[in-house]
């Protein structure tokens, strides 16, 4: 575990339940400044329920959420304001508003959070829809004209619009061809190193677990299962996390050594 | 920031927040420091970067004292810099602005071409289900009847009531003029059974039903439902768009006969109100002096208003695109569209009776 001072975000004894379902109990997490984390797990275990608490967009019943060492809950809507800019969200598929231009989208944030001449927000959005790979001629167009690759490199555009310092990153590969996956993963990479970024990673993806999350959690049983790098969790002895880790996409992701030697 | 012995030095964070209030006159530098800067981010190292490249001499400036970090985003950033000497955008001239217009008009005849075509389609298929009534959608065009006809009762009858109590108004106090106050019901009937019973409830119904039509259609366009109907070998204009034009050419002439009872009721009202004009007096002066055919002349209209608003509904529906704007945007085309073609078509149905002579 990390230890806490370098965590920037904690998360502490997390419940959350919809009607009688419930979704997390007890849940820790701690998440290390600087690192790449994927989180792991089923369908229906909450992986993007945990992601949406985090960043405030739904309530937990319990528990304690400190992203920079701030409350998540408690805070005024100032204070929520002023934390929301250090961080940025790229929804599944993009979530682009479709009736605003790429670049449109990317200046998005910097429109409703700073007072910057227009010249110069176009100038800086320019650059980030450049650094997340998109070719010239796409600043200008509207999502629905953008391939599912282009979109979802547009919303990673507009989540570090304002440099946060950590990207949450909703099954970012989904839906993308290997080729695709394989080039958003080292995008992710890129800009990780370039900006300094923290990057919290839900994903399915074992080619982006193996390729570049520094660790792993599992989510499973309502909390967190297990966390640590990809290494450690070939290791770990329960059914789920066997299962997937050693199961035959798995072994096609990791190569036949990685998983042979603890199988 | 400050230039001193040629160079130009930084201090203090350089971030999205700080830039836009730094100086643009950089003074004559031939070297950029930067190692005074505490946090720097790609606003801040665009704004180096650019520098930088208004600097620009014979050699190139160099950019010193980044840390390692600092150093990472400005690689990252200079790939990525816009190009330099993007052209302006060019105000439109009076050139585009006739092109445009010209565009404009093209597109308008284009789509009268489609729509006519669209029609077409809806009356080839209708005449298909017409000689093969097993196909016709039963559940579908009740649902849509109860929908577009039986649910609009209340709102057509309240208003086409409202209408005939104005006309009485309005009419009595221009004819109380020339004491000719008894041809108020003539005025009323004529007037409502003619024209303003069955065109104001083509208008409603196109406000109601035909927008609805365009957001239900368009919805699943951009759901990508009706081509997956297409898909399965379903005729999505069998499927969506019969049974709504169907219903709504069969309820709007029903819709129509309401609205004319209740703004022949609203006007008698009003008439035996404000001139005394009792229920069996109106009553025999209508029957007497009223032919038949102005109510044949409004109920007439009725299906062929119908299914303009109809059709005009679903076409604009089937031509939404992936975005939530196109949606809205047709939406409001469509309604804008039926009304004004509804009207189009009532002003060339008055010319066309007036020739036949009823």
């Amino acid at each position: 575990m990390a230890r806490d001072d370098d965590s920037i975000i904690k998360v502490r004894g997390l419940k959350k339940s919809f009607g009688t379902h419930v979704v997390h109990e007890g849940l820790d997490l701690d998440v290390r400044r600087g690192e790449i984390i994927g989180i792991v797990g089923g369908s229906g275990t909450g992986k993007s329920v945990l992601l949406q608490q985090i960043v405030g967009l739904l309530k937990p019943d319990a528990g304690r959420i400190e992203v920079f060492g701030e409350s998540v809950r408690d805070t005024s809507p100032d204070e929520y304001r002023r934390l929301r800019r250090r961080w940025g969200v790229m929804f599944q598929d993009g979530a682009l508003f479709s009736s605003l231009t790429v670049r449109q989208n990317v200046e998005a944030p910097m429109r409703e959070q700073l007072h910057l001449p227009d010249d110069l927000r176009e100038t800086l959005a320019g650059i980030k829809v450049r650094m997340v790979g998109l070719p010239e001629n796409a600043q200008d167009k509207y999502p629905s004209e953008l391939s599912g690759g282009m979109r979802k490199r547009a919303g990673f555009a507009r989540a570090i619009a304002l440099d946060p310092e950590i990207v949450f990153l909703d099954e970012p590969t989904a839906g993308l061809d290997p080729i695709g996956a394989a080039a958003f993963d080292r995008l992710i990479g890129q800009l990780q190193s370039a900006l300094g970024l923290t990057v919290f990673m839900v994903t399915h993806d074992l080619d982006s677990l193996h390729a570049i999350c520094d660790r792993v959690a599992v989510l499973a049983e309502k909390r967190v299962l297990a966390v640590g790098t990809m290494a450690e969790m070939l290791k770990i002895d329960h059914p789920w996390v066997r299962e997937y880790f050693h199961g035959p996409r798995a072994r096609a992701a990791l190569g036949p050594d990685a998983t042979d030697e603890v199988g | 920031m400050t230039v001193s012995d040629g160079t130009l030095a930084f201090s203090g964070d350089l971030g999205i927040d700080s830039v836009a209030g730094l100086p643009h006159d950089l003074g004559d530098a031939s070297r950029i420091d930067i190692s005074d800067v505490g946090h720097l981010d790609t606003a801040g190292a665009w704004f180096v970067l650019d520098c930088k490249r208004r600097l620009r001499r014979q050699d190139e400036i160099p950019v010193e004292g980044a840390s390692w970090a600092q150093r990472q985003i400005l690689d990252a950033v200079s790939q990525n810099m816009p190009p330099e000497d993007s052209p302006p955008p060019q105000r439109a001239g009076l050139a585009e602005r006739i092109e445009r217009f010209g565009r404009a008009t093209v597109g308008f005849a284009r789509i009268a071409v489609e729509l006519t075509g669209f029609l077409g389609q809806v009356v080839a298929t209708m005449g298909g289900i017409v000689m093969h009534p097993r196909r016709l959608r039963i559940t579908s065009l009740v649902h849509h009847m109860q929908d577009t006809g039986l649910n609009a009762v209340p709102i057509v009858v309240l208003m086409s009531f409202l209408i005939g109590v104005v006309l009485a108004f309005q009419g009595a106090a221009q004819l109380r003029q020339f004491g000719a106050e008894v041809f108020v019901v003539d005025l009323i009937a004529i007037a409502v059974l003619r024209e303003l019973g069955i065109l104001l409830t083509a208008i409603i119904v196109a406000g109601r039903s035909g927008s609805a039509f365009t957001a239900a259609i368009g919805s699943m366009k951009m759901r990508e439902e009706v081509d997956a109907m297409r898909t399965l070998g379903l005729d999505p204009i069998a499927i969506l768009v019969v049974p709504r034009v169907l219903a709504l050419m069969l309820m709007l002439p029903v819709l129509g006969f309401l609205a004319d009872v209740a703004g022949l009721l609203g006007g008698a009202m009003m008439a035996w109100i404000e001139l005394g004009v009792s229920p069996a007096v109106f009553q025999s002066r209508l029957v007497a002096n009223t032919d038949v055919w102005h109510f044949l002349v409004g109920i007439i209209k009725a299906p062929f208003f119908a299914l303009i608003v109809g059709v005009i509904g679903c076409y604009e529906g089937l031509k939404v695109g992936g975005n939530a704007d196109s949606l809205g945007r047709l939406t409001s085309t469509s309604v804008v569209v039926a009304i004004f073609m509804v009207i189009v078509v009532d002003a060339i149905f008055s010319i066309f009776f007036a020739i036949v002579g009823v």
